[in-house]
């Protein structure tokens, strides 16, 4: 049995120690967000945060993860509103998409370390997320846009919300 | 070279016109108390016609097949197109739109599932916008005079006096929205193909939509999380199966299998031997577990004695020296003319000096991120296969062999890809899914591992290539030879689209050469399409982003810098000495309108913006060069030019790319910030195969199997771009590959000016570069 913390609801799954913490996520507990890309924690897809830092999970057994806080790309914002989700589609960063929750999840923490970043910062931290797609230019615009947008919240008292154009639509799949 | 419109036609026709078309409802479901997506079978009965009645049945209206109007004046687009990041839907959404006079805010895409009434689904080529602008936009252009005829009916005003705009059928001082026109009218007007085409577009000017910008429609649900790709797919009851795979692609069998270690693996089942009547599987096994992980352990710890296929034996040393072989003296037993324009043979004889050289390519992995995979599941002896997949009609036929059951019997059902490259064409990683369902008689789910997936690949094949070329006295091109081998796609995967040549009766991989056919003009000319028919015996060769114009691009433009050299010439003014819009290079209306002029003024807008004049002066061990490509087809030039600016590390042989100027001409943009992440991918793209990719074949498979040994490009190795679009309102043509194809030739004609190096191998290696100083 593993207990831990799944952005913010206690969640316990009947499971064999040794299990990557990214098959109990997806197979387990239905949380499809976090990719699988090389199984070998070098792109990154499969980031998550535990205990509020950015992890490669299709490598770490979910013993490891045992009472700790995970979050994923689903529990990242309660409506999409990550200042990093609001620069991604900004910057229309993403092209096939499969990598970005990874990429997304590492900038996170690493604008909770850095909330100021230079360019070469920037660039370094997002290094080990592989983009097969190569959108480089706009994760690296995006997130430094990312952070002059939480700046920009936490300088603003009133706190309303933003309208953005870009979330207006949803996308189906299936029979016609 | 035939029209791809054409051959299209020839493979459609082929195929039969009398089968019927087949319907059957899947619903997407949540299980209650689950955030799991499941995809339930809803038992909806077989629909006894078409879309029309249907549509009209629901209150829809659909002019053509391509989108329906509901009474509520939502659009719904149907793409047939797979979505892999080039938000295809919303450009396509994008013709309709335009055409339409539809209000965007009331455009609703939908991925189709396969069906015969679709046509030949395929989604590759860089082909989506161009192929789709006619059909689309006519499409559109339909409704909008239906609706017109039906609104000013309503309206009681003569239909004359009407336009259309932002979805609402306007005259004078009244309007009426499309979905009251719908909801009120029963709108039933069809078009037929003849009537499609006597419509006129509206005129550039008019464009209220195509070249506007504007967000993709899929990039919401790819930053949350709610995208759902092929290895997403969930359904109730099914197992978890992972490939084992023989030792070579073909002709291995299992001698033994033990699986006491894997019986140790909680949540393992069984191991099966795979029979495939269509051939794509040989000797395979699968394990079947409860969970995915389970079984991908199981499967590493399953102990299988091999009888090894012969290719085990080939190495790509071997694959190359055939190359070498096939170029040196090309015949018609392997191939065939692909160009032959005058007498080359003669003109070469008679040049004052010839430039020869010889280039060639390695094995490039697809590696695109999401491994492949599907799911597939039987009902009422309906087959249901889920998956991301770029060529859904050859994958139905291929499902349909190897189950050994109707076309008919098959649907696959479609979801975002985790990155396509061409990987996903063939269908191939389906089969052993479907096969392992049939066995068990439950609903699989394959997921390849990474090391799986690689080794499964169907990768770019090596290639090789001869130029030779001619110069007069004076310093002008009079004659070239080219010849290229390499695997082909198209004959090992879809014999069909081989094209008629030059010569009667030769077959020849457009797809394979396509580009040797440049815009230069070269005197008399002759291209020789050679095939390496080792490279078939040991894997697929696939079609991966470019296909053959990565190769020859490479060759092309790294021999015309060869040739401006030895004429004593500046490369860039050379080129631009080359390009001159007449006779075969003058272009044709609509497709290629302008001709070589338009390559030229590419060229001279990227020397302008990199400074070309400043070449001579740059710092010691820095060099600038550049190359030109058309991109995939003559029949869908993408004029581009690059220029590369470069540093080398003279002590460890290294480069570093310090800029990428590229001007691109793609006529009209429907999506314009879509083509311009097109553009930036595709450009890097070539950078990573031009110095980080590139593997090896040795026993019976890639050298590097994962990301410890094959690397592609990070974001700490992207340089400054400059990139930018011609303004043009023609027709529209392909933008996902043409990028790939520039980058490495002007990569090589950079180091050539900084260091005087000349590397002919793709990838370049720091040490070979070393080497060679």
């Amino acid at each position: 049995m593993a207990t831990f913390t799944l952005n913010g609801e206690p969640v316990s799954v009947e499971v064999s120690p040794q299990t990557p913490l990214l098959w109990v996520l997806r197979d387990h507990l239905g949380m499809t967000g976090t990719k699988f890309g090389c199984g070998i924690a070098q792109c990154g897809a499969c980031t998550v945060h535990l205990d509020g830092e950015a992890t490669r999970t299709c490598v770490l057994p979910v013993s490891a993860a045992e009472g700790a806080e995970i979050v994923t790309i689903e529990g990242l914002s309660d409506d999409d509103d990550h200042p990093l989700q609001q620069a991604w589609r900004e910057q229309q960063v993403p092209q096939c998409g499969y990598c970005q929750s990874g990429q997304i999840m590492q900038a996170a923490d690493f604008l909770t370390r850095n909330a100021d970043p230079s360019d070469e910062e920037v660039t370094e931290a997002m290094a080990g997320n592989l983009c097969r797609c190569m959108a480089y230019r706009r994760i690296h615009r995006a997130v430094k846009r990312a952070a002059e947008i939480t700046q920009a919240r936490e300088a603003s008292t009133a706190g309303v919300g933003v309208f953005d154009p870009a979330r207006a639509k949803e996308v189906t799949h299936g029979q016609v | 070279m035939a029209r791809f419109d054409d051959e299209l036609a020839a493979v459609e026709a082929r195929q039969g016109e009398a089968r019927g078309i087949s319907r059957r409802g899947f619903l997407i479901g949540t299980m209650a108390g689950s955030a799991m997506l499941a995809f339930g079978l809803s038992g909806i009965a077989e629909a006894a016609s078409g879309s029309a009645s249907e549509a009209l049945a629901a209150g829809r209206y659909e002019p053509t097949i391509w989108y329906a109007i509901a009474p509520d004046g939502t659009v719904t687009v149907h793409i047939t197109k797979a979505e892999m990041g080039q938000h295809v839907a919303t450009s396509l959404a994008r013709l309709v739109a335009e055409e339409l006079e539809a209000d965007w805010s009331s455009i609703e895409v939908v991925y189709v599932d396969s069906d015969p009434k679709w046509g030949y689904m395929v989604t590759g080529g860089s082909w989506s916008v161009h192929h789709s602008y006619l059909p689309l936009s006519r499409a559109g252009a339909a409704g909008r005079i239906a609706l017109i005829e039906a609104g000013a009916k309503l309206l009681g005003v003569d239909a004359a006096d009407c336009r259309a705009r932002q979805g609402r059928v306007i005259s004078g001082d009244q309007s009426i929205g499309f979905g009251e026109i719908v909801a009120q009218a029963g709108l039933e007007r069809r078009f037929s193909e003849e009537e499609l085409a006597q419509i006129t577009l509206k005129p550039a000017a008019e464009r209220r939509v195509l070249g506007t910008q504007g967000g993709a429609m899929d990039v919401p649900a790819k930053v949350n999380g709610e995208a759902i790709y092929g290895i997403d797919v969930s359904v109730e009851g099914m197992l978890h199966a992972r490939p084992v795979l023989p030792p070579t692609r073909f002709g291995s069998k299992p001698l033994s299998v033990d699986d006491s270690a894997a019986q140790q693996v909680e949540g393992y089942r069984q191991t099966i031997e795979l029979d495939d009547p269509s051939g794509v599987c040989q000797g395979w096994l699968a394990v079947i577990a409860d969970s995915t992980s389970a079984a991908m352990r199981a499967a590493d710890a399953l102990k299988v004695e091999w009888q090894r296929g012969d290719s085990y034996a080939v190495t790509e040393a071997d694959l190359q020296a055939q190359g070498h072989a096939l170029v040196e003296a090309p015949s018609r037993d392997n191939g065939s003319l692909f160009v032959d324009i005058g007498d080359a043979a003669a003109g070469l004889e008679g040049a004052s000096r010839v430039v020869e050289s010889t280039y060639t390519t390695s094995s490039v992995l697809h590696f695109q991120l999401e491994p492949v995979n599907a799911t597939v599941v039987e009902q009422d002896g309906h087959w249901h296969v889920h998956c991301g997949n770029q060529q859904q009609t050859l994958a139905v036929g291929m499902l349909a062999k190897a189950l050994e059951v109707d076309e008919s019997q098959v649907t696959l059902h479609q979801y975002y890809l985790g990155g396509g490259f061409g990987r996903r064409l063939y269908g191939d990683y389906t089969i052993p899914a479907a096969l392992a369902a049939k066995a068990l008689g439950r609903p699989v789910k394959m997921l390849f591992t990474r090391p799986d997936d690689t080794r499964f690949d169907c990768v770019r094949s090596p290639s090789v290539q001869r130029l030779r070329s001619g110069l007069d006295d004076s310093g002008r091109v009079v004659a070239s030879e080219h010849a290229a081998a390499a695997g082909w796609p198209s004959a090992a995967m879809a014999p069909a689209f081989l094209a008629e040549t030059v010569e009667n009766g030769g077959k020849v991989d457009s797809f394979a050469i396509s580009g040797a056919d440049h815009w230069y003009d070269v005197g008399a000319q002759r291209v020789w399409a050679q095939q390496n028919h080792k490279a078939h015996e040991v894997f697929v060769p696939g079609y991966l982003r470019s296909v053959g114009p990565g190769w020859t691009t490479w060759a092309v433009e790294q021999h015309i810098d060869e040739l401006a050299l030895a004429a004593g010439e500046d490369p860039a003014r050379f080129r631009l000495n080359l390009l001159r819009a007449e006779g075969r290079n003058a272009g044709q209306a609509p497709h290629s309108v302008g001709g070589a002029e338009r390559l030229k003024a590419v060229l001279e807008r990227a020397m302008a913006k990199a400074d070309w004049d400043g070449r001579d002066s740059l710092p010691d061990d820095v060099g600038m060069g550049v190359a030109l490509t058309f991109g995939q087809e003559r029949n869908m030039p993408t004029w581009v030019a690059c220029i590369a600016r470069v540093r080398v590390d003279r002590g460890d042989g290294t480069v570093k790319v310090e800029r990428l100027t590229t001007v691109a001409d793609a006529g009209t943009l429907a999506h314009p910030d879509g083509a311009m992440a097109q553009l930036e991918g595709s450009l890097l793209w070539g950078l990573s195969m031009a110095l980080h990719e590139g593997t090896e074949y040795e026993k019976g498979k890639p050298k590097a199997l994962n990301l410890d040994a094959y690397t592609p490009l990070r974001m700490d190795q992207v340089p400054e771009m400059d990139l930018e679009f011609v303004d043009s309102d023609a027709m529209p043509v392909g933008l996902g590959e043409p990028g790939t194809t520039v980058v490495a030739p002007a990569i090589a004609n950079a180091i050539q000016h900084a260091v005087g190096v000349r590397l002919r191998d793709m990838p370049m290696r720091a040490e070979a570069l070393k080497a060679a100083l």
